[in-house]
């Protein structure tokens, strides 16, 4: 066996944990007679146990907190993120509120059409809505973003929503006209909350009123 | 552990920031080591092991969760080990006039080749003459011979760090095994 390549070669492979059987043997039996490949082995050995003696070295304290303080700052979004993650009754009270206020706000404020509950025997010029002399409107009578003038007769609840009542005769809060008649309720709704209110009252009338049908 | 550090990764991935501090609690002693054994000086393993984390956090999307993070953390530890090597200007030149020293140069302060008093040699003598001696190795083979001794990973494992062939990373350690045994035949 050439000592110089194929021996040496061997040791390293042994070393690798690479070895056959079969050249393992063949390197044992090479080493028994060849010295210098013993010493050299030997040699090997000894400078990788060397090696691995070298002691253990530690990071210097405070290292993670310095690596800590030198990130480039989190997302204002991640932070957010961890703080809904800790209080979630707070979040979902919070996307509640988010949600009904915008929802109510954009009803709200969108729909800018003038809207009435009833056309027949009604006239609309622009955006005021006359109810003419002589004429009884029967049921309940809603006008949305428009004014109203009453020279007739409503023969029910009249609800003004963001707008208002021409008719200076009629001076507010149910009372009774002189010159057209309301045989009901008058109602304005200008506020939001008035709005919101006047809403969830109808919409609990209407579950009473399917409840008694 | 690995799967702690699996968890941990996850949301860093996802902006956590808080979730790395474990991460580099638990690694800061290997890179720091890796690196210090790879520079040799203190101030600069800190420097460059701190850099390695640093850099992980930042391109944390461009590791690959199927492998493992130890290999993809000591890539790039490594890569920044050489950068600096090789960037490396010498400090000082021995031939530079000591200030205050009338004549005297930087070479009257070097050890004398005489050899040392044999009470001096001693097991951390030995120990720091080893660890000079792996420092003297060009890089290509002081990366593997640290790797594989002393941070024992595996030929594959080396392989994948430093994105080389098997076969290279054999080689290497070849001659890093028998450029050592060289020079400590004789201690």
């Amino acid at each position: 066996m050439n000592c110089k390549k194929e021996a040496v070669e061997l040791m390293h492979k042994y070393l690798d944990g690479d070895l056959t059987k079969v050249e393992e043997s063949s390197l044992v039996q090479h080493l028994e007679t060849c010295e210098d490949c013993q010493k050299h082995f030997h040699e090997l050995k000894r400078t990788i146990t060397w090696i691995q003696s070298t002691e253990q070295i530690v990071a210097p304290p405070n290292f993670t907190q310095s690596v800590m303080d030198k990130l480039p700052k989190e997302k204002k979004r991640i932070s957010y993120m961890r703080w809904f993650k800790a209080h979630p009754v707070i979040t979902a009270a919070a996307i509640f509120f988010i949600f009904m206020f915008s929802g109510v706000f954009s009803a709200y404020t969108h729909d800018s059409q003038l809207i009435v509950s009833k056309q027949e025997d009604l006239i609309i010029k622009g955006d005021t809505v006359i109810v003419p002399e002589g004429v009884t409107v029967e049921g309940d009578l809603v006008v949305k973003n428009g004014n109203l003038r009453i020279d007739g007769t409503v023969d029910g609840n009249v609800t003004l929503i963001h707008g208002k009542l021409l008719d200076n005769s009629i001076e507010g809060e149910g009372l009774m006209a002189s010159v057209g008649e309301v045989n009901g309720k008058i109602e304005q709704v200008d506020q939001v909350f008035e709005w919101m209110w006047y809403h969830l009252r109808n919409m609990f009338e209407s579950i009473f009123s399917l409840g008694t049908v | 552990m690995e799967f702690m550090i699996k968890e941990k990764i996850k949301q860093v991935k996802k902006g956590d920031q808080a979730a790395f501090e474990d991460v580099v609690a638990f690694y800061q002693n290997k890179i720091y080591q890796h690196c210090f054994r790879m520079l040799g000086n203190a101030h600069e393993a800190e420097d460059i092991a701190q850099e390695a984390f640093i850099r992980a956090y930042v391109n944390i999307h461009s590791y690959d969760d199927q492998r493992k993070f130890s290999t993809w953390l000591y890539r790039i530890a490594t890569n920044l080990t050489i950068d600096r090597i090789r960037k490396r200007k010498p400090d000082y030149y021995l031939d530079a006039e000591i200030k205050g020293a009338d004549g005297l140069d930087m070479y009257s302060q070097l050890e004398t080749d005489n050899p040392l008093p044999e009470e001096e040699v001693e097991s951390l003598e030995l120990k720091s003459y080893i660890h000079h001696e792996i420092s003297e190795l060009p890089p290509k083979y002081r990366t593997i011979i640290i790797l594989r001794y002393l941070e024992d990973f595996s030929l594959k494992e080396i392989s994948d760090i430093l994105d080389i062939p098997l076969g290279t990373v054999k080689t290497r350690i070849h001659r890093g095994r028998e450029a050592l045994r060289k020079k400590l035949r004789h201690v």
